[in-house]
């Protein structure tokens, strides 16, 4: 055996290696983790705000208890559904869970509706509604909700990035060998308050 | 020539499915929103604002990202075509990425004189100084007192007062934080990149190498060298913005839905 065709064997392998991991990078070998991992990201950015939401009520629930403290019914609604919604259990697979996802999503919905009733009551009390304390707890109310919507719309764009990639091609040849273990992602349907306007009792 | 009628067949229907895919692509055309060009810290689409109050706005907005870097951009709109001033405020700030980069300090005023409605929209990094309360009073104190008396460049300019006001209310603080995170961040990724790229390829021209013979290998070094040197030098695109009066351009800043509307 030549000297070369030896080193050139020897050689072979790592060669061979190094440019077969350039090729895999090239056709999308990392877009399903990659992606998986924005999802996860804009998640946590979903929660976080939720979180930002439920911190914000003690304070206006108080606010509101100074002028309207007769509208029990409406603030115990407000109470009990934040208590809900924090103490929805959230596994650390809730994303690929839809039972767990529906939940977290339902308790979320009741307290967007119940806090819709409570900013609607308090347009009917002048001096809640001039009282500096509360205009800036409804601001940041509002601004909050705002948050939640981008947050839920940038998990939204990110989880149909995912699952697309895990059903299209080429994708979908690593979602069926090296990434067999990933499931599409949980997104949000259509929430309610979204399409309907929130209602005002009198 | 004749096509056979099978080949003709399976011609159509690649063609209805090209139409069909057309159709798609036309349909998400519509129903994306159509934004004004960043043409500059003042973009009039609404014609409101004559040009010395555009000049006033832009020399003052100049001096404040001069002074923190912060990139406030005045827009008024013709049309919210159909959508909240929300979702239309933070679309646009994200597509005109106003705000450098690494600091997501940049605010918009948007004003939708048709719609009655104004928006202060605040980047992810200046939501801690122009909170949706400040915005929000800035808006009901500011701004709607005039607008409703039909002063638009009024109601803006003192909008931009107050806003101005808050960011450099704390500059000195802010520039302390601005100076704890250098930008490295995106250009130590890079070099690090640039650095692994550099290795395998030293590696892989070195297995060439000792498997020729010694002159070639020589020969072929110049050729290896090239590519990565010269691909490097033109990737690289920096996130500052351009400076007084002339281009402007958003930093790349990106927002998360921050800020306050009002209406009138």
């Amino acid at each position: 055996m030549s000297p070369i065709s030896s080193a050139l064997r020897r050689l072979c392998l790592p060669v061979l290696l190094v440019c077969s991991g350039l090729l895999l990078a090239g056709c999308g070998v990392n877009n399903i983790p990659s992606y998986q991992e924005t999802a996860k990201a804009k998640w946590s950015d979903v929660l976080n705000q939720y979180q930002r939401r439920a911190d914000l009520i003690p304070n206006l629930v108080e606010t509101v208890k100074g002028y309207a403290a007769q509208e029990r019914q409406v603030l115990e609604e407000v109470t009990n559904a934040r208590a809900r919604a924090t103490q929805v259990q959230i596994p650390p697979d809730i994303v690929n869970n839809p039972e767990a996802f529906k939940r977290f999503q339902e308790a979320q919905q009741q307290l967007t509706g119940a806090l819709g009733r409570l900013l609607a009551i308090s347009e009917r009390y002048p001096d809640l509604k001039s009282n500096q304390n509360f205009l800036a707890l409804q601001s940041q109310l509002e601004g909050t909700e705002n948050r939640i919507a981008v947050a839920r719309r940038d998990y939204i764009d990110a989880v149909r990035q995912y699952n697309t990639e895990l059903r299209t091609f080429p994708g979908v040849i690593w979602a069926s060998t090296l990434y067999r273990s990933e499931k599409p992602m949980e997104t949000f349907t259509v929430a309610e308050d979204v399409t309907r306007p929130p209602q005002v009792k009198f | 020539m004749r096509a056979s009628p099978r080949l003709s067949h399976r011609v159509g229907l690649a063609s209805a499915a090209a139409v069909a895919l057309l159709a798609v692509l036309l349909t998400i055309a519509v129903a994306a929103l159509e934004f004004p060009a960043l043409s500059g810290r003042v973009v009039d689409e609404a014609g409101i604002l004559d040009p010395a109050a555009r000049a006033a706005l832009t020399d003052k907005l100049a001096a404040l990202e001069a002074k923190t870097t912060d990139q406030v951009v005045v827009v008024t709109l013709k049309s919210l075509q159909g959508t909240s001033i929300e979702d239309f405020g933070v679309q646009l700030g994200r597509r005109w990425q106003v705000g450098q980069k690494d600091k997501n300090n940049g605010a918009l005023l948007i004003v939708a004189p048709h719609e009655h409605k104004v928006r202060i929209e605040v980047g992810y990094g200046l939501e801690g100084t122009l909170t949706d309360a400040v915005s929000r009073l800035i808006i009901e104190n500011a701004i709607l007192p005039r607008f409703r008396a039909n002063d638009f460049a009024g109601g803006i300019s003192r909008g931009v007062d107050d806003i101005v006001s808050v960011l450099t209310g704390d500059a000195a603080e802010w520039q302390q934080r601005a100076a704890k995170r250098p930008e490295v961040t995106a250009h130590g990724n890079s070099a690090l990149v640039l650095l692994l790229v550099i290795i395998v390829f030293v590696l892989v021209f070195y297995m060439l190498a000792g498997s020729n013979s010694r002159g070639r290998g020589r020969a072929s070094r110049g050729g290896w060298w090239v590519g990565p040197s010269s691909g490097s030098g033109s990737s690289w695109s920096s996130g500052s913005s351009g400076g007084f009066g002339g281009g402007f351009s958003g930093g790349g800043g990106s927002f998360g839905g921050g800020g306050s509307s009002g209406s009138w």
